[in-house]
């Protein structure tokens, strides 16, 4: 990204975007250089203003900064674009005919951030997104979208986010050409309606009733939408829920492209995979709770791994090494260790001295899905609160935010 | 189309997009709709002319009584025109409308963009208002022309009455629609509204106990009928105008206050289907 060593960046005042670094042309921009950026509401830009800040950042640091929206410039990555402290939303009354969705939420997403937001159905994600995109204010807690209220300051946030539902909501009877210039006339600085099709490869499509397209059609369409003013934020309520896997891919491909061009994605998803391809940073939610949360690889690494293997012929697994937590099963053994690299270095270093010969031995990380099984489908109350089941103690290198209700 | 000013460009900040462009946005929208709905433009276009044709038969069978309440029939069939026309192209059609773009989420959708719920909802009442308002000129002026006797002699409170009107029922459609499940059963929340609207267009309440004329009165129509009455007659002197025209103004207002907590029209449909939370 940066050539030498260092690369100067000017800060203006307090202003959150770091600018005129000398070249920040980035895959991002090969990818959507079709449709180059026009400039856009956000953090002033204007030459004027406080007094400049130079500070020194070192090469490949791109967790603080990295290539932004347009040439010569680089987007301040520790910018919080979106902030929640203490959230809560409860539906119905304070009663018992009440149900609180969302308990106590609190995460950041950072500037440039994909953050994905996992959990079965009823974990209140889709309750949490409403609340950042403004559509309802929070029971408690409260909700900072670029610095500001969502819901009470929507006249100045709207313009600069965009937003897909978990379901469409575009009138069946209109084309999808009049859809989007009907959303393009309430969008500001929208981009030209054939290239936002192009976008989500509707182009072809533009003369067709949205009552005549596929399910996968139509969210491909909602996510037109949502970028089609350019937005800095964009919230994804599942995106790919019902897209065919070519889709799904093609829509994958959009929001790296996306990324790499500076916007912050949140995105709720199902799918692990997709989880896993696209998020910076995710957190596994579970009735209302954030359970679990931080970089893929840090909330697998959260889970232990697992040894396995088939004891030899007339051995007993008192001969194993004790200190080994073991489970056998007839023949078969699964060790689980938070130090994979250590205890599988022991054990093999055992059975060569046994003379053992370890049949199907296989070691394995855990994978996001086994993590996302142990952690988000627990039944209420069987691990406690503190979510000690399975990933007891703290996540290795304690990067891993657990969290405690 | 781009939604640039060139003074924005040269500032680097596109100018956010005005209320007045978002509406024109959604009205154009929502004409392309009512356009291909049969439905809504067999109400819009023709039950508006065949309750003028109703009206005026009613009327020449009542001419008697209308002359001893001190209307004509002409006038009567004017007036009751419009506020036909204002019952079915606006109300009926718009409560029906709302109920639908609800149903299908629409409006949802649009409140996560940046149009206000205010912006939404007149943008899309727009095109039943002005379509009402075209032939409210057109019937005032085809019975002005077809009947000696419907000549207005004081076109402002006639065009201020016919305008308050046609507001106060898209007004009435939003907090109609706020109960009504789909278009289809807007059919149905918007009769009772739609007959007592019609009484004092064909009975002049002069004729009618008191007690049943004062409830009358209170109806949201009333007022605009009164200033469009007037505007034919020329009946009312200065303060029984402010009267009618102050009253019409506050229907409108309430109406407008009233509609603040249902404007969430999306709110019952998004729970019922948000769905996550139920399950």
């Amino acid at each position: 990204m940066v050539e030498r060593n260092l690369a100067k960046v000017e800060v203006a005042g307090s202003s959150p975007v770091v600018r005129s670094a000398e070249r920040a042309r980035s895959a991002a921009d090969r990818a959507l250089s079709r449709f180059p950026a026009p400039p856009r509401p956000g953090p002033a830009r204007s030459a004027s203003g406080p007094p400049r800040l130079t500070f020194v950042i070192p090469a490949g640091d791109s967790r603080h900064c990295r290539a932004g929206a347009g040439p010569g410039m680089l987007e301040d990555m520790s910018e919080r674009v979106i902030e929640v402290t203490g959230l809560r939303r409860r539906y119905g009354g304070p009663g018992p005919e009440g149900f609180e969705a969302v308990r106590g939420m609190d995460f950041e997403v950072r500037r440039g951030e994909v953050y994905a937001l996992l959990g079965t159905n009823g974990a209140g994600k889709t309750s949490t997104v409403e609340l950042l995109e403004g559509l309802a204010p929070p029971t408690a807690g409260q909700v900072r979208v670029l610095g500001m209220d969502p819901c009470r300051e929507r006249g100045a946030v709207r313009p600069r986010i965009g937003i897909m539902l978990q379901e469409g909501g575009f009138p069946s009877d209109l084309t999808v050409a009049e859809t989007a210039r009907m959303w393009a006339g309430c969008t500001t600085g929208a981009r030209p309606v054939a290239e936002a099709l192009d976008l989500v490869d509707l182009g072809r499509r533009a003369a067709v009733r949205v009552k005549q397209l596929s399910g996968g059609e139509r969210r491909r369409l909602d996510l037109a939408m949502a970028l089609l003013g350019r937005p800095e934020v964009l919230f994804l309520d599942e995106p790919t829920t019902g897209l065919d896997p070519q889709a799904r891919h093609r829509t994958w491909e959009l929001v790296a492209a996306l990324r790499e061009e500076g916007t912050t994605v949140l995105m709720t998803t199902h799918y692990l995979e997709e989880a896993e391809a696209l998020a910076d940073r995710l957190a596994i939610m579970r009735e209302g709770r954030i359970v679990l949360s931080g970089t893929p690889a840090e909330v697998t690494a959260a889970q232990p791994s697992r040894i396995r293997f088939r004891l030899p012929e007339g051995m007993a697994p008192a001969e194993l090494p004790l200190d080994l937590p073991a489970a056998v099963e007839g023949t078969r053994v699964e060790i689980r260790t938070r130090d994979l690299q250590a205890d599988l270095t022991r054990l093999l270093l055992w059975a060569r001295d046994a003379g053992a010969v370890l049949a199907g031995l296989d070691a394995s990380s855990a994978s996001l899905e086994e993590t996302f099984l142990q952690v988000a489908d627990g039944p209420a109350g069987a691990d406690g609160a503190d979510g000690a089941q399975g990933t007891d103690g703290t996540g290795g290198d304690g990067r891993v935010e657990r969290v405690t209700a | 189309m781009s939604g640039y000013s060139t003074t924005s460009v040269l500032l680097g900040v596109p100018m956010r997009k005005g209320a007045g462009a978002r509406m024109r946005s959604l009205a154009r929208a929502e004409l392309t709709l009512l356009v291909r709905n049969r439905t809504a433009l067999f109400t819009a276009l023709l039950m508006p002319l065949l309750m003028v044709a109703a009206g005026y038969s009613v009327s020449q069978d009542m001419a008697d009584d209308l002359a001893e309440g001190g209307l004509s029939v002409g006038m009567t069939v004017a007036s009751g025109g419009l506020v036909m026309i204002m019952l079915l192209v606006v109300y009926s059609n718009l409560t029906a409308a709302y109920a639908a773009r609800r149903e299908e989420r629409v409006l949802k959708r649009l409140r996560t963009g940046e149009p206000t719920d205010g912006e939404i909802l007149a943008g899309m009442a727009l095109p039943s208002v002005l379509l009402a308002l075209a032939q409210c000129v057109l019937l005032v002026t085809a019975t002005a022309l077809l009947m000696a006797d419907s000549v207005p002699r004081q076109p402002l409170p006639l065009a201020l009455g016919a305008l308050l009107g046609c507001v106060l029922m898209a007004v009435a459609a939003v907090v109609t629609a706020s109960f009504t499940r789909n278009a289809e059963s807007a059919q149905i929340t918007a009769v009772p509204l739609f007959l007592v609207s019609a009484v004092p267009v064909y009975v002049p309440l002069e004729l009618l106990p008191d007690t049943l004329a004062d409830v009358l009165r209170l109806l949201p129509l009333t007022p605009s009928l009164e200033l469009m009455r007037s505007g034919w007659s020329g009946g009312l002197d200065g303060t029984e105008l402010l009267r009618a025209l102050g009253l019409a103004v506050v229907l409108d207002g309430a109406g407008g206050v009233c509609c603040t907590p249902v404007v969430p029209l999306g709110a019952p449909a998004v729970n019922r289907g948000g769905g996550e939370r139920n399950a």
